[in-house]
This record gives structure tokens, sequence and C-alpha cells, in this order.
């Protein structure tokens, strides 16, 4: 399979690799996928009293694709609110990455990736 | 480092460089100052000479596999040889039985033939081998029924390279006049094969896997006993009716001098390729979390099949873009379904989707190994490196506990 530019780029050199301490107030974490389909995507957040994301970092178990897409996504979290974070669409992630179809899943298990931390982060903030 | 050509090959087992002896033997089958006539013409020299040159080529497939040069048939390759064999011998003996045997971990060429002749009305037990990718002989015997007429069990496969002991099932399907077919399209000069003591009724030979061409193979089908076969390619009766079509001089002039060269040197290739796969999987073998697939002793010296727990195939396949191999990761294959072969050994999805396939052959070096031990522990590093599952891992988290949000 020919990979874009972008995803070589992204896979070669991954932005944000790492994590932060998930018990830490601050931290949101999203972990979607599941090993048996091949995709596994964790996702932290810090994010300010604001609700502004501060940083992001992922970890990636997964194709060339799922790995750019988790970084593609820690680039574009960063400095947005966590209400305009959850706008991001799968579609864009693809289109950014080129991605061919059968890598689509990809782009829409970083964007659960999204909503699951911002999840996270809310449930952590209720009580 | 620097004799080192890149991408480094380390495929063999999907295809081999046809050897230059054998492209040599074909060009001489091509061109008007060649062998360009037709086989089947009688009436003049250009024929005559042909048909000679098929014929050399028969002996010389014979010879490696110690059969009668009238047991080999031409077919376009492995796939039509199985095809030919499993339904041939289906729909000639069909009204004897209606009972097939095979092993899950078949090539799709086998697998696909008798899912074609379920819809015609045929019954067929897919057996499940052994951990170790194994069939047990017992549960073979107990799958055995009064209306089993056919066996069809390959040699070597083709992902985990395991030997199949084909001498004792022909024994078993022998005593109870069950017809044996053996896809050999992965064994021929990698392990000796001599049908005059096997009891073996049909086997499926592929040139390409053997430093021949593309586009051809044959099928062995025994004289003594005889075995029928209902005719799939209808037309000129070329191949004793069994196999129509204007005979491809240049295709089985490269399919008999590669399979001559195959016995002339197979013994030493084997012992040069047993160093080359041990030489592998030493440089690799202590990295953590790391299993072989497939037993190591009954398997072909050219074959490493390993998973490398915690890293997807694709991925680790990106990392080593420098080597051409193949994974059993599903993100390979348009399917998102992992390899059904590491799936029948009872490999977790997981590790089947972290599996990389190394396949060894004449055109490889020492050098070559060398570098590509040192590119894979450094893939591994930076993968895990990446990999949350690595760090539950390492946290001691069981993953088969995790609730993981399918999705």
């Amino acid at each position: 399979m020919a990979y874009s530019q972008k995803v070589i780029d992204h896979y070669e050199n991954p932005r944000n690799v790492g994590g932060f301490d998930k018990n830490d107030p601050s931290i949101a974490t999203g972990m979607v996928g599941a090993p048996a389909c091949g995709d596994v995507m964790k996702l932290q957040l810090k994010i300010d009293a604001n609700g502004i994301i501060e940083d992001a970092k992922f970890k990636t178990y997964g194709c060339g694709s799922a790995i750019a897409s988790s970084s593609l996504v820690t680039e574009w979290v960063k400095g947005k609110s966590i209400d305009e974070a959850v706008l991001i669409k799968n579609t864009d992630i693809a289109q950014e990455l080129a991605l061919p179809p059968v890598k689509i899943h990809c782009s829409i298990l970083a964007e659960d990736a999204i909503k699951a931390a911002v999840a996270d982060y809310k449930s952590k903030h209720q009580q | 480092m620097s004799d080192i050509k890149l991408p480094i090959y380390l495929d063999y087992s999907s295809t081999t460089p046809v050897d230059p002896r054998v492209a040599t033997k074909m060009a001489e089958c091509l061109t008007s100052d060649g062998i360009f006539g037709n086989p089947a013409s009688r009436s003049h020299k250009f024929g005559w000479v042909a048909e000679e040159a098929v014929d050399i080529a028969r002996s010389q497939i014979a010879e490696l596999v110690n059969a009668d040069p009238r047991e080999i048939v031409f077919t376009s390759g492995a796939t039509e040889s199985n095809n030919l064999a499993i339904k041939g011998a289906a729909n000639f003996y069909g009204k004897q039985g209606k009972h097939i045997i095979t092993v899950k971990t078949e090539h799709k060429a086998v697998l696909d033939t008798c899912r074609q002749l379920e819809r015609e009305g045929f019954e067929v037990t897919y057996l499940n081998p052994e951990p170790n990718g194994l069939v047990d002989l017992n549960k073979l015997i107990d799958a055995m029924r009064p209306d089993t007429i056919l066996v069809s069990i390959m040699h070597v496969n083709n992902e985990i390279g395991v030997i199949q002991d084909i001498a004792a099932i022909g024994e078993i399907c022998r005593e109870r006049k069950i017809l044996f077919h053996v896809d050999a399209a992965q064994s021929t000069g990698k392990v000796a094969i001599d049908l005059q003591s096997l009891k073996v009724d049909l086997m499926s030979f592929s040139a390409h896997k053997t430093y021949g061409p593309k586009g051809i193979g044959a099928l062995y089908v025994s004289r003594k006993p005889r075995v029928r076969l209902e005719a799939q390619m209808h037309g000129g009766g070329h191949e004793r009716g069994m196999r129509s079509g204007t005979m491809a001089t240049h295709q089985i002039v490269g399919m008999g001098e590669a399979f001559h060269l195959a016995k002339l040197e197979m013994a030493a290739e084997n012992e040069r390729l047993m160093m080359l796969r041990n030489r592998l999987w030493n440089g690799i073998k202590d990295i953590e979390a790391v299993y072989i697939n497939g037993d190591m002793e009954h398997r072909v010296a050219g074959n490493l099949n390993v998973s490398f727990a915690y890293v997807e195939g694709e991925s680790l396949i990106m990392a080593l873009k420098d080597m051409a191999v193949s994974s059993g990761s599903a993100c390979t294959s348009a399917s998102l379904e992992p390899s059904y072969v590491l799936r029948a050994l009872g490999l977790s999805d997981e590790l089947a989707h972290s599996s990389i396939r190394f396949t060894m052959g004449r055109f490889t070096t020492e050098a070559e190994i060398d570098y590509v031990i040192g590119v894979i522990r450094n893939a591994i590093d930076k993968l895990r490196e990446m990999s949350p599952l690595w760090d539950m891992y390492k946290e001691g988290i069981d993953l088969n506990t995790v609730e993981w949000a399918h999705h």
C-alpha cells in the first residue's frame, strides 16, 4: 500500500509521543480501539482552568495511518477549547492525511479518542 | 554494509526471482531462431524440437520428485493444479462419496475450491491444526468416513513453513482407499520428495516458488494406482486430455531447468538457509515478548515467522521499509481479519496482527541478515515506545482482562 507523504512524515517523526499522569485532575485520558482490531489509541490532554487544551500526548498501537492520525490530532487540539476540540471530524483528518478508503477507520478512531478524552475530563470535573 | 543493495528481498515464499540460468534457457524458446514451435505440431521440425524440449522438462520435473514423466500434467500454476486435482477428483469419484477432508491452514486455492464443491453438494471437513501448525493424525483418522473420497493437505505451509508428515498421512489414506492430494507449491527444492515411496495420488507444483517463471505449474497424477480426473479445461486434448491448451514451451522449459537446479543444489542450499535463519533468530530472540509461530523442528530452512507482541504488523513493515517481508496483520489485506493461518493455530488476534514472515532464499546473504537484525531491533524499540499496549504490559496489566471500546 502506498502511503501519502503526510502519513509517512507523521509516522517517521511522530509529534507528541508520550503521556501524562492520568490521576492529575487537569489531565484528560481517552483510550479507544482494541488489540483484536489492530488499533489502540491513547490520547491525553492537559487542560487549563479555562477549558483550553495546553498540551496533548499520544501513544498508538496500530498501522502507520493510525499513528499518523493520532499524531496529527495532538497538533490540532493544542490551543483549542475542549468544546472546539470535539468538533474535529474524522473527515478532516482523513483529508489532511489523504487516507485511502480502507484507512478511514483510523481517522474515526482519532476522532473518538478526542471525544473519549473530553468525556473523561468532564466526568472528572462533575464531582 | 556497502555491498548491500536495498531494499532487501525476504519474501521468497511469496515468489522467487527466476534464476539467471533458467532465464537463459527460457529465452532460447521464444524467437524465430529459437525453439518457438508448437510442441503439438507433429508435421514439422519446429514442432518436433519443441516437443523434445517439453519432454526434457517433464523428465526434469519428474526426477526432482521421483515420479514417471507421464505422471506430470502441466498447468498454469499451483492454483490451477489444486483446482484440477480437487474438482477433477471430486467430479470423477463423486458417485462413490461426497466427503472431503482438508485443513484450515491450507492455501486459499484449496480452501476456496472446497467451498465451491460444498456449493455443488459435497461435504467438507476443515480440520484444525495443532498449535504448532501440524495435523494430529488421530484427528485426521477420526474425521474419515465411509463416504470420504479425498484428503487434501499441503506439504509445506506458505506462512509458517511447517512440514506436514505426508508419508504417514499417505499411508492412512491408502489403507482406507481415500485419495490423497498434496499441495507442494512451497516444498519443491526445500524438502526431498519421493513419489515412488510416498502414498500420494495427486501433487500440485508451482515453478515460481522454486526460481522458475510465474504462470506455469504442474500436477502429478499417479499412474500406479491409476487416478482418474475429470478435466476442468476442455479443448485440444493436450496432457492426455486432462488439461487442454497449447503448451507454453518457454515456461515449461523454465520450470524444468528450475527443478533440475533445485535437485542439484537443494542439500547445499538448505544448509546455507538454515545458517541464515538461525543467524536471524539469534539476532532477535533476546528481544522481550517475541514468539516464533509454527513448529521449529518440522519446518523448512528459509522460513521464520515471528510475532513481536505489542507492535502492530503493518506499522512494523513500514519501519522495515528497506526490506520486503509480509505480515499476518489485517491491514495488509483488504479484509480486516488477521491471518487465518495464525488464527487457526490459536494465536490471539493481537499476536496475529503482530506477526512478520521472513522467508530467505537463494540470493539472501549473511550481510543482509545482519543489516536486517539491526533495523528490526531499532524498529521494535521505536514502536514499543509509542505503544500503549507495551506500557500496559510493563505495568503488569493483563490485556485480556481489559474491556476494550470496540468500534
